[in-house]
């Protein structure tokens, strides 16, 4: 009997040391929590998610890849956040903040009384340094770019423990913007490895939890490599719900690594993951099947923000092994560039890639980008006969078996490279090559893998077209300045430019940089209708349609509100709880 | 005797099959590359005796596909019309054997409707004028391989069984490395050498070269023991006692030896090198789209979607079954009709 009532003590002792661990603490005296309002749920349950491949570090600065971000998003707190489903800005560590009238000057007020997952308090001396991180050129951020305003660095003042300042070097439009997902680190924890110039080094996966914190709802628990990474609760996380529940509900989330999309859905099939999002149109068909009798449901959420295009390389070579500079010649007539984009037919790319989830594009703006995309804007039909006329009107002519000539009697000869991992596009390259044939261009499909593709298109110019797809960050336009500005990053037809290589660019460079310090919303909106007017009319990409955002999970999942903004089902991790049974949820609207 | 009725029932089935498939112009009722962007992914069509009203007819008929309004990839037969099956019907043009210019095809249905034998693919191209006209290419390939594999074996074998000495260790000791290669790998790696793109013909020719070096070494070692034992025998002692040449003996008292082997060696090789096609293309390094070809038809598989879905679009790993299961069951046949012989 002793022994029994002694081991059961030990038992008992060990669960709750084990339990009390990770459960939420309870609310401290002045710690200024946000309060969502969600449904309310309960505590309880792991939520296993499967990723396509492995992310490839938990640093917030130099994490780059989606599957990185997707975890550290869990992990950590942005200042100022852009609320997924609203598309808004809402107060997250900051409980409020003011612009001065010129713009330039934020006046950020932190929340008092937050603490870290380690329960380290937050204050102002974390958001200074972890803005001395971002900024600076030695860590080599890739979100360095978005806090530079007007070629100057966004100066970051410390007033009290509580209030940060920010002074831009010129008014920057949706300047709040910039604070999402920028993550505020712990200074306890970082500022000894910066100091000593390890700050790329920190953070890894390998890393033991202890020595990672973030203000996020999650915090790592175990990495397993090659298989999962499992987070679990932030028992000091700041959000409640409006009974005073401190969030998250689960008690662990887990990510696995499954390899690829098939994989995702197989997993998902077999009910061993909770969540799938980013689905293809064949499997959401696939999978919506049998949804009712396996419990689950699926959401279409209309026009993503993403755009699928195809480019032709108009760079300057830096060494032609493949005869391209000849073939850019017909690349860089703006009739034969219509003339393509006028032969494609977007209807049957929408339907056979996109199984009918999807829209076709004109322009770079997606249909569901109510605030921004320009309804003027023309969507003329398919026309092979407007097509054969633009080319016609260059010079082109037929041969008796229709292939095409260029004026210098040169077949018309060419090749689109994609990414083997990407079915889709592969597909659509297919429908295009046959699209084209019927204006008697030869085109060739070359699929290559993925960091093949990227390597020519951004590092060597290595290639002649290619399909790829931009987009779906944020509605707002200014993240789009790399692929429009003539020096920007992603300005992929030709990148590189050291001034404007065209008149067209050089306006949109400059109705690009007008909006990105315009204030007010109508005349940015009528400097960014301008310039989607150009793009549309001079075809540097010819776009071809967007997917719709497609996503499913268990009926258990509570408080599962999908959006169409990134991560689309992970966004109110910390407000998702299971249902008990297999009830749907009740009030949880996508 | 069944052995020598299995064997002309093995041949008899390929002979027919490399008939189709060379004449897939005549065969296929459809252009291979022809899209039809409103019926992807159709299953096989259905040839009815009966008509709805239940009379029976003596020419097949069939029924055009409508997609169900509202589902992805789901069809149902139109009733409304019946469309005969048609022999000898005009159709699209083809070149007979890559020479001869014609339009008429063995069997087809009037326009509008079409006869999917084994359904169609994303595009709605008819998986069926894609397997033949794919088989082409792997069989061909198969093929072509085959013969440079016999041809590098015959005369290493013959060479080094002949003179033996050094020629014969260095020789043996090439095949034993070729021999442990592993030659998907091997494969692989060449190819990754290779340009990328690079046109059809060329990527055809460059496949089969790559295919069929790879394979000569064990052909070659059994020649060399064809050639090892020939050479000893009493009646070519005889022959150089004669004064004949070298050659003159190879060709005449040891070459022939030889043939039963060779023959053998092809019957099994060629169905090796078709699947070691086949597999080049399924993992996207061999021929690529649009040109068909057994492996990468097989490819559209390696989706998860496709592969739960659609059925038919197993059909080309059917034809790769028969092609393997004629050519083993002759080189079996012959092989124990020849030391039944013996």
């Amino acid at each position: 009997m002793h022994r029994w009532s002694s081991v059961t003590t030990l038992v008992l002792a060990c669960g709750y040391i084990c339990f009390a661990a990770s459960s939420p603490q309870s609310l401290q005296r002045g710690e200024d929590v946000q309060t969502t309002d969600n449904q309310i749920g309960h505590y309880g349950g792991t939520l296993i998610v499967a990723q396509r491949s492995e992310p490839k570090t938990l640093n917030p600065v130099t994490a780059a890849d989606a599957p990185s971000r997707e975890v550290i998003g869990r992990l950590t707190a942005d200042l100022i956040h852009i609320n997924r489903a609203s598309q808004q800005t809402e107060p997250a560590l900051a409980r409020s903040w003011s612009i001065s009238q010129d713009g330039k000057v934020f006046i950020v007020k932190l929340r008092h009384g937050l603490r870290f997952s380690d329960g380290q308090p937050f204050d102002a001396d974390d958001v200074v340094f972890s803005f001395q991180v971002y900024l600076d050129e030695k860590v080599h951020s890739s979100q360095r770019d978005l806090l530079v305003v007007g070629g100057r660095p966004i100066e970051v003042q410390k007033i009290d423990q509580y209030t940060v300042r920010f002074t831009l070097a010129q008014p920057y439009a949706a300047a709040e913007r910039i604070f999402d997902s920028l993550a505020m680190m712990p200074r306890h924890l970082l500022e000894k490895p910066y100091g000593q110039g390890r700050f790329s080094q920190v953070w890894t996966l390998t890393t033991p939890p202890s020595e990672m914190a973030g203000m996020g709802p999650f915090r790592v628990k175990e990495y397993v490599a090659g298989q999962k990474i499992v987070l679990e609760r932030n028992p000091y996380y700041w959000k409640t719900d409006q009974h005073k529940n401190r969030l998250p509900y689960l008690d662990e989330l887990a990510f696995l690594f499954v390899g690829n999309e098939d994989a995702q859905v197989i997993r998902f099939q077999a009910g061993e993951t909770d969540i799938i999002s980013r689905l293809g149109a064949e499997n959401y068909a696939l999978l919506s099947k049998d949804a009712a009798s396996r419990g689950t449901q699926f959401f279409d959420l209309g026009p993503s923000l993403e755009y699928d295009f195809l480019v032709f390389n108009l760079n300057d070579l830096k060494k032609d092994t493949d005869n391209i500079a000849a073939k850019q010649a017909w690349f860089q007539d703006v009739k034969f560039r219509q003339a393509v984009s006028s032969a494609i037919d977007r209807d049957s790319i929408v339907r056979l890639v996109y199984a009918g989830h999807g829209a076709a594009l004109w322009g770079n703006v997606s249909p569901s980008n109510k605030l921004w995309v320009d309804q003027t804007l023309p969507h003329p039909p398919r026309s092979l006969d407007r097509a054969r006329e633009l080319l016609k009107s260059e010079g082109f002519s037929w041969h008796a078996d229709g292939a095409l000539f260029d004026r210098q009697g040169k077949a018309v000869e060419f090749s689109i490279i994609t990414s083997t991992s990407n079915a889709q596009r592969t597909k659509m390259a297919t429908l295009v090559q046959d699209d084209l044939s019927k204006l008697g261009m030869n085109v060739h499909v070359v699929p290559l893998e993925f960091r093949a593709v990227l390597d020519r298109v951004f590092q060597t110019y290595d290639y002649e077209a290619s399909i790829m797809a931009l987009g779906g960050g944020d509605a707002d336009p200014n993240p789009e300045m790399n692929v429009w500005l003539s020096s920007g990053g992603t300005h992929l037809w030709h990148l590189g430019e050291p001034k404007p290589a065209t008149d067209w660019e050089a306006q949109i460079d400059q109705s690009m940089g007008k909006q990105m310090v315009q204030l007010k919303y109508k005349e940015r909106k009528r400097l960014y209708d301008q310039v989607q007017e150009t793009v549309a009319a001079n075809v540097p990409f010819v776009f071809l349609a967007t997917p719709n955002v497609l996503v499913g999970a268990k009926k258990t999942v509570g408080n599962f509100r999908p959006a169409v903004l990134d991560p689309n089902t992970l966004w109110n991790v910390e407000q998702l709880y299971f249902l008990p049974g297999n009830g749907t949820p009740a009030g949880g609207k996508p | 005797m069944r052995k020598k009725s299995r064997l002309v029932a093995a041949v008899l089935l390929l002979l027919g099959l490399h008939a189709a498939i060379l004449l897939a112009g005549f065969v296929a009722p459809s252009d291979p590359a022809a899209l039809n962007r409103d019926l992807p992914f159709v299953p096989p069509t259905r040839i009815h005796f009966v008509d709805s009203r239940g009379h029976l007819h003596l020419v097949p008929f069939i029924y055009q596909w409508k997609a169900r309004p509202d589902s992805f990839n789901e069809y149902d037969e139109a009733h409304d019309k019946s469309y005969p099956v048609r022999f000898f019907i005009q159709g699209p043009e083809y070149r007979l054997a890559g020479v001869l210019r014609s339009h008429v095809h063995l069997f087809g249905a009037d326009a509008p409707a079409q006869i999917f034998l084994a359904g169609t693919d994303a595009y709605g191209r008819d998986q069926f004028s894609r397997i033949l006209y794919g088989g082409q290419i792997s069989l061909a390939a198969g093929l072509l391989a085959t013969g440079i594999s016999l041809f590098l074996g015959l005369v290493v074998g013959c060479v080094s069984g002949f003179y033996g000495g050094w020629i014969d260790e260095s020789a043996m000791r090439l095949v034993e490395l070729f021999l442990v290669l592993p030659w998907l790998y091997f494969l692989l790696a060449v190819r990754s050498f290779l340009p990328l793109h690079i046109s059809p013909a060329q990527t055809f020719f460059l496949l089969v070269t790559v295919i069929g070096t790879i394979g000569w070494a064990r052909p070659a070692r059994l020649v060399r023991g064809i050639v090892l034992s020939a050479r000893s025998r009493k009646y070519v002692l005889a022959s150089r006692g004669f004064g004949a040449s070298d050659w003159y003996i190879l060709r005449r008292h040891v070459l022939p030896h030889t043939y039963g082997i060779l023959f053998t060696q092809a019957a099994l090789l060629v169905p090796q090198y078709v699947v070691a096609e086949v597999t080049l293309s399924f993992l996207g390094l061999g021929l690529s789209e649009p040109a068909p070809s057994w492996g990468n038809l097989l490819a559209n598989l390696q989706q998860y979607n496709v592969l739960v879905s659609y059925w038919w679009m197993f059909a080309p790993a059917l034809a790769l079954v028969i092609v393997s299961l004629g050519y083993l069951q002759m080189a079996n046949t012959v092989h124990e009709l020849q030391s039944g012989s013996t």
